[in-house]
């Protein structure tokens, strides 16, 4: 198992390495740099704006460039951001705590609601709520995030019940720390909905089909005939049989917490590293989104090693050595 | 080959026979296509909205970048029957409006006429099919009225017009991109399977980079790149490339495995052993036996692109004015306070919905329908 793991984590080095040759490429693509805005700002003269290519190091060639991001890279420092004046790590931690806070919320949700829901729609096959909530899980899967944030966002307006868009109120600073919490907890109650109701939407319908494929094997036949009764059958061992295939979406989920709310970070206004990105992609802040671009790649890969790492534990049937 | 239709040629009485009985797999999979309800219900929504898509410049009332500035943020026209007089009519009609208050862009009604919407009328010139020129368009009402059945927007644009011209770029462009990914797909992944060995390790270590990125991020740093400075069309099918370069690879690895499995099949070991060459086994053999899989993954993946799309031209990154999608004509709803008074302009959004549930519920009743494990007659 350990030599598993660690044999995973070496053949991650020329992924990562594809990673950051792939991220650089892509902004290297892109026409015009940041300098090209200042450049045709009257008040900076023509020696500062070199200076800046120099500090930079955009007047160098692009391998250079790339090994010099790189060798940063590995000690830990990400680079600059053009547009905030501030370290790129700097600027993604003030960022990565409020994107892995909506996602977790979200993810919690999904998997306290989904599970019973799965288990549910499949030991009641076809019947009128397994019909209902298969219907909702298609629409769940098939609605993009911005528009039933839209959605949300309109009925909040229309109600009033909760505060629209952003993580915190104008007097969040001046509010106890209680009231910091139920402030914060009132503004991510839109964003976790509707990433919980498209992770309980995929959750559910997996969680379905894996416990009618289990339900079909023949040692659940077995302990029926034995005459154990339908609940020890279910939950004793088809559920557990079933939970297991999740663990692989699990990791998936794992992986994409950073990445999984960028659209809806946008439009109800929270304040993480999708917001970011997208800012950065349009100001052209070339190391912000390297950074995060890295940042997102790391780790799905990671998540994905985790998955495989946790499957092997719950299932003794998975042996990697 | 001759060879391989003799048994057939020695004994034609016996199989004649049995031909009755027996169905190619595309029949069998047709006959539980048919029984899959939901399937077939998103397969008759996909026509209807590809037809809509196909006619859209005779079903809208107005065209593209008609626009009355008089009436910007209207709502949405409902069609009446009984007149202020208490009168029914027959033929459904609306009223003319009026601008009363710009800042709460609220409209008042002339009761005094009415309108009544007449079918196939004259009305703004188009090239149907993109040749044929026609003025004739489904709906419409007398001029000074208008017809704006889901409302217009900012600048006084009809919102259903839009939508429908729209269904031009949002529908085909998840059928595009899967028509780049399928045969990329189909090679890489083919080769990779195929081969096997250190062919197989580097090729898809080049494809786990692309899978490795959160998709949306790569998408949103590609649409970075794209110039800003180039048409609409011209942006538009940059769209489908950058989502084709993001897609080609997952697919690639989905049939590198299937190949990998279909390697070790005796018909595939037979084909070896008549000497048949590698580059006849896979086009005659491998490739034609991931058909099934081929069409399973390609609609669940046309909805992938359609958000895809949609998402971008939502975020401005995609297709832009003056053209429209849904995602861009959605966008016109992310300012809180145009929404919270024009809520029409969520519109949009239900149709890519519709068109996405569509797809799925196709993709899964084909996916069923391929899957001989599922298939119980």
């Amino acid at each position: 198992m350990l030599r598993h793991i660690v044999r995973r984590l070496l053949q991650l080095i020329p992924l990562l390495l594809g990673i950051t040759i792939l991220s650089f490429l892509i902004i290297q693509l892109s026409p015009g740099d940041f300098l090209a805005e200042i450049r045709l700002n009257p008040v900076v003269s023509q020696e500062t704006v070199d200076q800046m290519r120099a500090n930079f190091g955009l007047d160098r060639p692009l391998h250079i460039q790339y090994l010099r991001w790189l060798a940063n890279i590995v000690r830990g420092d990400f680079g600059y951001s053009f547009a905030y004046q501030v370290p790129v790590l700097w600027l993604i931690n003030s960022r990565l705590l409020n994107t892995l806070l909506l996602n977790v919320v979200a993810l919690i949700i999904a998997w306290l609601l989904a599970v019973p829901i799965g288990i549910h729609a499949a030991t009641r096959q076809y019947s009128a709520t397994d019909n209902l909530f298969s219907f909702a899980a298609y629409i769940g899967i098939s609605t993009p995030t911005f528009f039933s944030g839209l959605l949300l966002l309109y009925l909040a307006f229309v109600t009033g019940w909760l505060p629209i868009g952003g993580m915190t109120s104008l007097d969040y600073s001046l509010l106890p720390w209680w009231g910091k919490i139920l402030d914060v907890a009132r503004h991510i109650v839109i964003p976790a909905s509707v990433l919980g109701f498209l992770a309980v939407a995929g959750l559910m319908r997996q969680m379905r089909a894996n416990l009618l494929e289990v339900l079909r094997q023949d040692y659940v036949k077995t302990a029926r005939s034995k005459g154990l009764a339908d609940r020890v059958v279910i939950y004793k061992h088809a559920v557990r049989n079933a939970i297991n295939p999740l663990i692989t979406l699990f990791g998936l989920e794992l992986g994409g917490l950073l990445s999984g709310s960028a659209i809806l970070e946008n439009v109800v206004g929270w304040p993480g590293l999708g917001q970011l990105i997208l800012d950065s992609v349009i100001r052209k802040d070339l190391y912000v989104v390297m950074g995060s671009l890295l940042l997102g790649g790391v780790t799905l890969v990671l998540g994905n090693l985790i998955a495989d790492i946790l499957l092997a534990v719950a299932d003794p049937r998975i042996r990697y050595d | 080959m001759a060879t391989e239709r003799l048994p057939m040629q020695r004994a034609p009485a016996l199989f004649a026979e049995q031909r009755v009985a027996a169905r190619t797999p595309w029949q069998l999979a047709w006959r539980q296509l048919r029984k899959h309800r939901l399937a077939m219900v998103g397969g008759v929504i996909l026509i209807i909205l590809y037809a809509m898509a196909l006619f859209a410049d005779v079903l809208a009332p107005y065209s593209l970048d008609y626009n009355d500035r008089a009436k910007f943020y209207h709502p949405p026209t409902l069609p009446r029957f009984i007149d202020a007089q208490g009168r029914f009519h027959w033929r459904p009609f609306v009223y003319n409006t009026r601008l009363v208050d710009p800042g709460l862009r609220t409209f008042s009604e002339d009761r005094t006429t009415t309108y009544p919407i007449r079918f196939f009328v004259r009305a703004e010139p188009y090239r149907l099919f993109w040749v044929v020129p026609s003025r004739i368009r489904l709906m419409g009402v007398d001029e000074p009225a208008r017809l704006f059945l889901l409302g217009t927007d900012g600048f006084g644009r009809d919102l259903l017009s839009r939508i429908l011209y729209g269904s031009r770029v949002s529908l085909i462009v998840g059928i595009l991109v899967v028509s780049v990914t399928i045969p990329i797909g189909m090679v890489y992944g083919g080769i990779a399977g195929f081969y096997g060995g250190r062919v197989d390790n580097i090729m898809m270590r080049l494809a786990e980079v692309i899978i490795a990125f959160p998709a949306f991020y790569l998408l949103l740093t590609l649409s970075a790149v794209l110039p800003t400075n180039v048409g609409c069309t011209t942006r538009f099918y940059l769209i489908v490339v950058i989502l084709a370069f993001i897609g080609w690879a997952g697919f690639s690895r989905l049939i590198r495995g299937f190949v990998l499995s279909l390697k070790q099949r005796e018909y595939v070991l037979a084909a070896r052993a008549m000497g048949l060459d590698d580059l006849r086994i896979i086009l005659r053999h491998i490739l034609p036996n991931t058909a099934s899989l081929v069409i399973v993954v390609a609609s669940l993946s046309i909805p992938g692109a359609i958000l895809g799309e949609s998402g971008l031209s939502f975020l401005g990154l995609g297709v832009r004015e003056p053209c429209s999608s849904w995602g861009n004509l959605l966008s016109a709803g992310a300012n809180l306070v145009n929404l919270s008074r024009s809520p029409w302009l969520l519109f949009p959004g239900l149709f890519i919905i519709v068109a996405v549930v569509a797809y799925n519920f196709l993709g899964d009743g084909l996916r069923d329908a391929f899957d001989p494990r599922l298939r119980t007659s």
